[in-house]
């Protein structure tokens, strides 16, 4: 789940013990994003820190952790966006371009295995309740994610009330969700303005 | 290729390339937004269809956006996958890759940090709101109806790894076919 978890590093804590982390050479830096691509479940961006930072030493915490922040304020997935500045940083262009071949062409093999299962199977009687299951499982799991997310970052109230309406304007009322980001972001950023001692990470 | 099929893939592009933009904490937030665009208003994919490849990219490793590549090969094949996934990771890598570069002179800054705060609370609500949405596009029975509210309660309140809960879910829903 590429749901935004609040980064959780210790602040500037970059550890100057360290020797000088040599710049990954291109393959390696590819197959290490192929890597994270392939041992996504569960978060691709956990599995993104503990293979740089913790793995191969390419970033040091605060490094990852500043990348993962602006990520963060990005739209779209927060893993590819960060993989797109991590590689960005090593080889340019063409480094972001390797970073996001390697986080999505990793999956992308089983996904089309899947896909052609699917395709040929797909409307077996057994199949089709695996799936209705398996689909209802799935809904679940975004739902529980989010609440679990939620729960443990005790936002404040007023930070609570504007992910409270998101959720009612999209869920609920089906507004156009184009509309309900705009009108929300300033709101949110408002609330967390407000609340500094309470930010991400609590 | 025909003019047909460029023209389905021009339609793709411009169907998601709009939603990246949108897309606060990932693709799972403007999943709900596809279902309508694909399923009701163009009609690409039936809405069973729709619910069998989200459930498929949810069991799968890799990023959750690439149930958007799974939409895009219903669609159009491997050619419809690729712009699908282009489309949806494109607008916002160029704009990452932007950033990125002024990261100097923004990381650490009190604005990125509030701003970062401000918007957690809005991608979790959409989130949540895709997993409802979700959950009434499901088959709608008994056993579905406990699956997604057992997933939920497992997901939000043990520790235990989901796969266990989507392969709970496969099995029973095999069961009550």
């Amino acid at each position: 789940m590429t749901a935004p978890l609040p980064d959780r590093h210790p602040e500037g804590h970059d550890r100057p013990d360290r020797p000088p982390r040599p710049a990954p050479g291109r393959l390696a830096f590819f197959l290490a994003y192929l890597q994270i691509g392939l041992s996504g479940f569960g978060g691709a961006n956990a599995w993104a820190r503990r293979v740089l930072v913790e793995e191969r030493g390419w970033l040091s915490e605060q490094e990852y952790a500043e990348y993962l922040g602006l990520a963060q304020i990005l739209p779209g997935p927060n893993a590819l966006n960060c993989a797109v500045m991590v590689g960005d940083r090593f080889h340019g262009a063409a480094g972001a371009a390797l970073a996001l071949l390697g986080i999505l062409g990793g999956p992308l093999v089983p996904l089309l295995g899947i896909a052609g299962l699917y395709a040929r199977y797909g409307s077996e009687p057994l199949v089709v309740g695996a799936l209705d299951g398996l689909a209802a499982a799935a809904a679940g799991m975004t739902i529980g994610t989010a609440l679990k997310i939620a729960t443990r970052l005790r936002p404040s109230l007023a930070l609570a009330a504007v992910g409270a309406c998101a959720f009612a304007a999209v869920g609920l009322l089906r507004l156009p969700l184009l509309a309900v980001v705009l009108a929300l972001a300033p709101l949110g950023i408002l609330a967390a303005w407000a609340a500094p001692q309470r930010g991400p990470g609590r | 290729m025909t003019g047909g099929t460029l023209a389905l893939l021009v339609q793709l592009a411009l169907t998601f390339a709009p939603l990246s933009l949108v897309a606060i904490g990932g693709a799972i937030a403007v999943l709900p937004e596809i279902r309508r665009q694909v399923v009701e208003v163009r009609g690409w994919v039936a809405a069973d269809a729709f619910m069998d490849l989200f459930a498929l990219a949810q069991a799968a490793p890799g990023p959750n956006m690439m149930v958007v590549s799974l939409i895009g090969w219903q669609v159009a094949g491997l050619a419809g996958l690729a712009v699908a996934t282009l489309a949806m990771v494109g607008p916002p890598a160029l704009l990452a890759l932007a950033l990125g570069r002024l990261r100097a002179r923004f990381a650490g800054l009190a604005w990125v940090r509030v701003t970062q705060a401000g918007l957690i609370p809005i991608a979790l609500g959409l989130n949540l709101a895709s997993g409802v949405v979700l959950a009434q596009a499901a088959h709608q029975g008994a056993v579905t109806l406990a699956l997604a509210l057992g997933t939920t309660l497992f997901v939000w309140l043990t520790r235990w790894s989901p796969l266990w809960a989507l392969a709970a879910g496969a099995i029973a829903g095999m069961a009550a076919a």
